[in-house]
């Protein structure tokens, strides 16, 4: 696991505008939204939910593409004729981004708690912890779909359909309890939901409670990863 | 280890292979046998079944009759994994990484005892010392091959298996490729080479001649030639596709040749 998550961080040093714009987006962003709301309260109500929509976008298409370009360039066919187990290589490229992730997520949310003065009654560590749990998210599932776009064109598309309403369900837009009530059973069961409800909760409460949406997270984590390690075959027609 | 249960001498064993892919028989009754110590030629034109036979004896072929034992293992098995180079038809080594990181992250997946030196010992073999710190990216063409010859004799393979290694290189190239491949059967390696440039059949011990799917003829490059009548491998080749079948192998009678090939 460690040699592919330290090959996958090599293969990143060598494009610095990756890795630039994995670090620098989310933030112009969140200054975007702050400066569209001049900082008042939609910006501070909304503001934990970006934390977590950010890591889980970015990471989700770095690793939908980098994954499918593996397939399609045979180095995937060729490290499964060497000795190293599919939970290695989805490991080790779940570790490489998940550090990524980790380096945004504490770029992101000082951003957020300082300059943008986002206030907040839970421990900011709680904030990067899920928004690192929310990207290998990004990553599991990014994984998972991979298996499933034959080109790149169809790997970008997957962004809006795999990702998109999980972010319109989310309780961005409308909270998710005042959802209809099919829409809101759907929210339940994805997974971007529970991020946001710990990210509000770390934000709105002294002793937050994450139990549940820790759970879920990493429930969806590891079944994507194991889905993911389901379609790598070693033998293909 | 299992070695012993081996047919002696035999690297790779295959018999009765068959293969569908899609609608159509990629592979039929297929029989074939790598020598251990020496250089085995697949030849074929375009379609003719070698990248399928390739990747039914490293395994990650789904098949749908025959046995392939590789090393007196089933193709595919764990036990293979340290012990089979295989060269991808498309150098499958990862562009944005330079040449010495691409060799040292799959001598690290290997296993490899001294990584270093692995590595070293690699790039002298397909001479890139120079470009080690180029990425393989801006390499020219033949360079990248050889980085992906490279990354398939890290470590200790009793066999090596390449997929047209030497398409599309320049003579030269090729001629020093063929050299390599000499030195590493010299070793008592096994290497099996597909190639659809019939001349470079002279450069094999042993040569399979693929067509349709179905084993045409093998021996080697002398016989072949004494028994077609002809004086080179292309007009052997064509002068076995005009008989229709292989007109006497050595390893009896065999399923493929009882009809004709076309």
């Amino acid at each position: 696991m460690i040699p592919t998550a330290a090959r996958v961080l090599r293969q990143l040093r060598h494009d610095p505008r990756t890795i630039a714009m994995i670090l620098v987006v989310p933030c112009v962003l969140l200054t975007l939204l702050w400066w569209i709301y001049d900082g008042g309260p939609i910006f501070t109500s909304i503001g934990p939910a970006l934390l977590a929509l950010f890591p889980m976008i970015i990471m989700f298409l770095i690793t939908s593409i980098a994954t499918l370009r593996e397939r399609r360039s045979g180095t995937l066919e060729r490290l499964l004729t060497l000795p190293l187990s599919k939970i290695s290589f989805l490991g080790g490229y779940a570790l490489a981004f998940g550090l990524m992730a980790t380096v945004q997520a504490l770029l992101a949310s000082a951003l957020m708690l300082g300059p943008l003065g986002l206030e907040l009654e839970g421990p900011w560590a709680l904030l990067v912890l899920i928004a690192v749990l929310d990207s290998i998210l990004g990553v599991a599932l990014g994984l998972f779909v991979s298996a499933f776009a034959n080109t790149e064109f169809q790997a970008v598309q997957f962004m809006p359909a795999i990702v998109l309403p999980q972010v319109l369900l989310c309780g961005l837009l409308v909270p998710r309890e005042d959802l209809p009530r099919f829409l809101e059973v759907v929210s339940n069961v994805l997974p971007l939901s529970y991020a946001v409800d710990a990210m509000n909760e770390v934000a709105r409460s002294t002793d937050p409670d994450l139990t549940l949406p820790l759970i879920v997270l990493g429930v969806f984590i590891v079944g994507m990863l194991a889905l993911g390690a389901a379609t790598l075959r070693r033998r293909t027609p | 280890m299992h070695r012993m249960t081996r047919t002696s001498g035999s690297a790779v064993d295959v018999r009765g292979l068959r293969v569908v892919r899609g609608s159509t028989t990629a592979l039929d009754g297929v029989d074939v046998r790598v020598a251990e110590g020496a250089i085995t030629g697949l030849l074929g034109p375009s379609g003719s079944g070698k990248t399928t036979l390739i990747r039914s004896i490293l395994g990650v072929q789904v098949t749908a009759a025959g046995s392939v034992t590789v090393l007196g293992h089933p193709a595919g098995s764990g036990a293979l994994r340290r012990e089979v180079g295989y060269v991808t038809q498309a150098p499958s080594v990862y562009p944005d990484l330079t040449v010495a990181e691409n060799l040292r992250y799959f001598a690290r997946v290997l296993g490899v005892p001294d990584v270093r030196a692995d590595v070293e010992r690699v790039l002298d073999v397909v001479d890139l010392h120079e470009q080690r710190r180029q990425l393989t990216a801006t390499l020219s063409g033949g360079q990248a091959s050889r980085v992906n010859l490279a990354a398939a004799l890290l470590g200790t393979p009793h066999l090596v298996v390449l997929d047209e290694p030497t398409v599309g290189l320049d003579p030269v190239l090729r001629d020093s490729l063929w050299g390599t491949f000499s030195e590493i059967a010299a070793t008592g390696t096994a290497v099996l080479v597909s190639s659809h440039v019939m001349d470079e059949a002279v450069r094999c011990d042993h040569l399979i001649l693929l067509r349709a799917g179905r084993v045409l003829a093998r021996g080697t490059p002398a016989e072949l030639l004494i028994r077609t009548g002809t004086d080179s491998a292309e007009q052997a080749f064509l002068a076995l596709v005009r008989q229709g079948h292989d007109t006497g192998g050595r390893d009896g009678p065999r399923p493929d040749r009882d009809g004709p090939a076309s």
